[in-house]
């Protein structure tokens, strides 16, 4: 097919390689773009879902929370923001946060109320503090949940990453937004490409990490 | 606000756009979704298979994949259909694995007595384990739905009519009132598919409701 | 098929396997057409598993089943499957359908149109002493031994000759249970049927059964014979065990009272009695 001939050549050729518009550049700043993000949601949303599911409380408004957030727009969001607060990566930062929050917020209320009421009316018998309670028998019973939390904001955020190219000059997505101002297929499905085998590497990356921590923390007998 | 009212007639027909590529967006994750859901839960190594293949095509992003669908499938990249194929996709990876765990809920002995009374295989899918697994269905339903509604807005990038036309055209021409009015509207409308799919669950299991009211006298 | 009259079941050299192990190993034996026999065993006996080989729920690895003389494998299995009436321990009842609509679920299978299908169930429900104010209910509001009573009605309804019973009883109290083997005698009587139950409760058997199976591990026929016979003569020890004769907890003596066989421990106590 002629335009897989030409989306392979796209990306063979050297320039595309190098300088503020190659594809390392711009794969910098997606993967950038994307941790700060997760960065940033993770500060909000960790603790508010953690006191959440330690209060066992606000389930319903989760379950909404999350629900309202698949019908929400992101391309809204970043071009709102974007009219606000102008051309640049604070608008589409601004508008993946919110993205984010849900699934972080949702992954660690469950984790952290899934912790074993037994476990934590022992932990209080035993004298320990709300806070102590917390970060000593909750959290830890909780990691893998909140980390499933985190993985799925990560891949949605480095899904949706691609959109911030529309309202600045940064990630992959600048080939498809370039590509179709110019009506360069090609370039575009380079793009296109590119993107989808970042997302799929951030999955299979996520899984191992998962199954890393699987295998260091439920070895028989020896605490980490 | 001054803005929608002067661009009624626009905003009603971005609308009818946004309904006309997500309803059978929606009809067909089902329609693939469930038969698919069935055959994981009927075979082990099926599931697997399925399940994988699933959250591949989940990982995928959106607007590539929207980009890439007409290289493959031979479609003209602005079209409709483009955008439904993309979206059934996604649809189908949300909800086969909730498939598959919906008819996984229905109780071994019905599913025996279904085939000890003599239900043809087609029979007892269609009169007990599709009645069944309905609830579980619906829910999921009702997520693939939001989740349809809001991504179809993407489509609009790439110059397919949506409400995400007007998110777009609205930042283009620094109208701050018409992006707003594009965003609410279409969780307005996820609002109202997601309330007619929970209406609809309720009132296909009327056995439901019933459930646990006064029994009667002991035998 | 239907038979014109209640149908003989023939086991020739059965044999089934689950996993690795054979749970049924050589069973051959006829049960003549009408009577009720009675499978009696432990769990793991292989009784449930012989059971649903005549309506190919389980599948032989060796061996034939014949119905009526004809092999069941060689037989359209919906159309057998519609043609036997099949009660289960968990009665199996159709959440989603009324009591009436689970009654006429045979009927309607077999193309009955839904109004006569319904009378049809209506009739099967008052043959279990239901009556049509439990009709319109969900099975979910109905409570244990009227649960069992729908799923024996939903067996009768197509008029089988065949019943196969599976502990139906089983999960029922005992107040109930009494008052449900009582009416399953009736309705054999009546309609003269060929009964196969199968249950691990002694008193059930003895109580129920024109001729009791006793089987153990592997589906070894360690007795046939009727209540009387197994009653008087335990074959062996592992029958004896069984029936706690052993320990001296069951008759060993059947007395004549009032036209009736009392069943009576050693100490002269009546235990029950074997209605005839």
């Amino acid at each position: 097919m002629n335009l897989l001939v030409e989306t392979v050549l796209w990306l063979v050729d050297p320039i595309h390689w190098s300088g503020p518009d190659g594809i390392p550049t711009r794969l910098a700043q997606h993967v950038g773009v994307t941790l700060t993000v997760i960065a940033i949601a993770g500060v909000i949303a960790l603790p508010i879902g953690a006191w959440m599911g330690h209060t066992r409380r606000g389930e319903a408004t989760i379950a909404t929370l999350v629900n309202g957030s698949r019908a929400l727009p992101t391309l809204g969001l970043v071009t709102l923001f974007a009219l606000w607060m102008g051309i640049g990566v604070r608008a589409p930062i601004l508008a993946l946060v919110i993205l984010a929050i849900p699934s972080i917020v949702a992954g660690t209320y469950s984790g952290i109320s899934s912790a074993s009421r037994q476990a934590v009316e022992a932990a209080r018998a035993l004298g320990h503090t709300s806070w102590q309670t917390l970060t000593r028998v909750e959290a830890p019973l909780a990691m893998p949940t909140i980390g499933g939390g985190f993985q799925s904001a990560l891949l949605q955020v480095v899904a949706t990453a691609t959109i911030a190219a529309y309202v600045a000059d940064v990630g992959l997505g600048r080939y498809i937004f370039a590509g179709l101002k110019s009506r360069d297929y090609p370039e575009m499905l380079a793009g296109s490409v590119l993107t989808i085998l970042l997302a799929l590497l951030a999955t299979a990356g996520a899984a191992g990490v998962g199954r890393l921590y699987r295998r260091l923390t439920t070895n028989e007998g020896n605490p980490l | 606000m001054n803005w929608v009212a002067a661009n009624t007639a626009q905003i009603v027909g971005l609308l009818l756009a946004h309904v006309a590529i997500t309803i059978p967006a929606i009809l067909l994750s089902v329609a693939v979704a469930v038969p698919l859901g069935r055959l994981a839960q009927a075979s082990g190594r099926a599931r697997g298979g399925i399940l994988a293949t699933t959250g591949i095509l989940y990982a995928i992003p959106s607007l590539p994949l929207v980009i890439v669908i007409p290289a493959v499938f031979g479609l003209p990249l602005r079209s409709a259909a483009t955008m439904i194929i993309a979206l059934t996709v996604y649809g189908v990876a949300l909800l086969a694995r909730t498939a598959a765990d919906a008819f996984a809920s229905v109780p071994a002995e019905v599913a025996a007595a279904a085939t000890a009374t003599g239900h043809t295989s087609g029979a007892q899918f269609l009169h007990v384990e599709l009645p069944l697994a309905m609830p579980v269905l619906i829910a999921g339903t009702r997520v693939v739905a939001m989740s349809t509604i809001g991504l179809a807005t993407i489509g609009a990038l790439i110059g397919i009519p949506s409400l995400g036309s007007l998110l777009t055209d609205g930042f283009q021409r620094g109208i701050a009132a018409e992006v707003a009015t594009g965003i609410v509207l279409t969780l307005a409308l996820a609002a109202v598919v997601d309330g007619s799919l929970w209406l609809a669950g309720r009132t296909s299991q009327p056995w439901t409701r019933v459930a646990g009211r006064a029994r009667g006298v002991a035998a | 098929m239907p038979y014109t009259s209640a149908p003989s079941v023939q086991f020739d050299r059965l044999r089934v396997r689950y996993r690795d192990t054979d749970v049924l190993q050589d069973v051959s034996l006829t049960i003549e057409g009408g009577s009720f026999t009675v499978l009696l065993g432990p769990s793991g006996s292989g009784k449930t598993t012989l059971l649903r080989t005549v309506n190919r729920m389980v599948d032989p690895a060796g061996g034939r089943v014949l119905l009526d003389g004809s092999d069941v494998s060689l037989q359209n299995v919906v159309r057998l499957r519609r043609s036997i009436g099949y009660v289960m321990q968990a009665s199996g009842l159709f959440p989603h359908r009324t009591v009436l609509d689970n009654v006429a679920t045979v009927p309607r299978l077999l193309g009955v149109r839904r109004e006569e299908a319904r009378t049809t169930a209506l009739a099967a429900m008052a043959r279990v002493g239901l009556g049509p104010d439990l009709a319109h209910r969900y099975p979910s509001q109905l409570s244990g031994g009227q649960q069992q009573r729908v799923g024996v009605a939903r067996a009768l309804a197509a008029g089988p000759r065949i019943m196969l019973m599976d502990e139906p009883f089983g999960a029922v109290d005992p107040i109930t249970r009494r008052a449900l083997q009582h009416e399953i005698r009736q309705l054999h009587a009546g309609t003269g049927v060929t009964i196969l139950f199968v249950t691990h409760d002694v008193d059930e058997a003895l109580a129920l059964g024109d001729r009791i199976l006793v089987l153990d591990a592997g589906g070894r026929v360690a007795q046939d014979a009727t209540p009387t016979g197994i009653l008087t003569n335990p074959a062996d020890d592992f029958v004896a065990e069984m029936l706690g004769t052993a320990s001296g907890d069951r008759s060993l003596r059947i007395q004549d009272a009032r036209g009736a066989e009392l069943v009576v421990d050693r100490s002269g106590r009546p235990i029950g009695v074997l209605e005839r």
